[in-house]
């Protein structure tokens, strides 16, 4: 599979299609180790099959989502890996 | 004032210009209907639709300031790539482009946020990069900033001659460069990949406690990140913006 390792950033565009708060500056608080940062400070695999954003201190998978682009845009988004997202509106 | 929770739209701008930069890229100028503004190191995604349907899509930064109405985005040519050959070739004034942004918050920077900022770039890594200097410029913002741009040779460098005047005008705005593959006749700059030795040199120290951004390719962005951390640098403020193994 052709994947690209790139930051957490490269997450941006998908998960701005489904989160209306900003996603690359909320905090997230790794589910397996603990480690709390912005999600754009992780790491994020971008393929055609769709985004996984691991933890940059544990590889753990914070966030998966993937796309279905035929028929009405469909999204299966899996959070299992983060304990919690803190969400802050940009002042 | 806070920005209101949005839905990421795709849009269509007009292309109102486009300029060769170096003999590998070029800048094309935009008119967007309905943007809402950006923030220096923000990132757009551009949409390509073939007539049966297929779809590519891309992410490239803005380079142009937020003072600035137009959005301004580099693109530098990959030979097998299925969107920027497009954009560097193909694309003219008055044709349309389907994008959508800003997008990004995390890799972005305000005059407001202060500094010092220390900037990395490779290559097309100059964009966003551009974007901050060229906003903290038209803010009238005196944050110290020192940029450590590494490109292949002389002509390569992107942006020369906008990045040698603004240089010259301000002295709180400091250039150091370095070529990697060739150098002209008596080239004072540095003349290889950057390493810790360079950046020990060119970096704030770490007590000054510096914004760091670096853009490049992955390779690049990796070894300043851990030769930064290693200098002393808190990770947090290090970002990092990796160019994928092939961009497009």
């Amino acid at each position: 599979m052709d994947e690209h390792k790139l930051d957490g950033n490269a997450a941006a565009g998908v998960l701005a299609e489904i989160f209306t708060f900003e996603i690359t500056t909320a905090r997230s608080t790794c589910a397996s180790c603990g480690a709390t940062g912005e999600v754009g400070a992780q790491m994020a695999y971008v393929s055609e099959i769709g985004t996984v954003v691991r933890c940059a201190v544990c590889d753990n998978p914070l966030i998966r989502v993937v796309r279905q682009d035929d028929g009405p845009q469909r999204y299966w988004l899996d959070l299992k890996g983060i304990e919690y997202l803190q969400l802050q509106e940009r002042l | 004032m806070a920005d209101a929770p949005r839905k990421l739209t795709w849009r269509i701008g007009e292309v109102v210009e486009t300029s060769p930069d170096t003999l590998r890229t070029k800048r094309l100028f935009l008119d967007v209907p309905g943007w809402v503004g950006h923030r220096a190191g923000q990132h757009v995604d551009v949409r390509l639709t073939a007539e049966d349907g297929y779809q590519a899509q891309r992410s490239y930064s803005i380079a142009s300031a937020p003072e600035n109405g137009r959005v301004e985005l580099l693109i530098e040519r990959l030979e097998d790539g299925e969107v920027s050959p497009y954009l560097t070739d193909e694309i003219r004034a008055g044709d349309g482009l389907e994008l959508r942004g800003p997008i990004g918050g995390w890799f972005a920077w305000e005059a407001r946020e202060g500094g010092p900022l220390f900037l990395v770039a490779g290559g097309s890594g100059i964009a966003p990069l551009m974007a901050m200097i060229r906003h903290r410029q038209a803010a009238g913002n005196d944050t110290p900033v020192r940029l450590l741009f590494s490109s292949r040779s002389y002509e390569d460098i992107i942006f020369r001659e906008e990045l040698e005047r603004l240089a010259a005008e301000d002295e709180t705005l400091q250039i150091a460069h370095t070529l990697t593959r060739s150098t002209p006749p008596g080239w004072e700059g540095y003349a290889r990949r950057i390493d810790e030795e360079m950046l020990g040199e060119v970096a704030f120290s770490a007590d000054e406690r510096p914004l760091t951004f670096v853009c490049g390719p992955t390779p690049l962005v990796e070894t300043v990140a851990t030769a930064l951390v290693g200098l002393g640098h808190e990770p947090a403020r290090v970002k990092t913006e990796r160019f994928g193994p092939t961009g497009g």
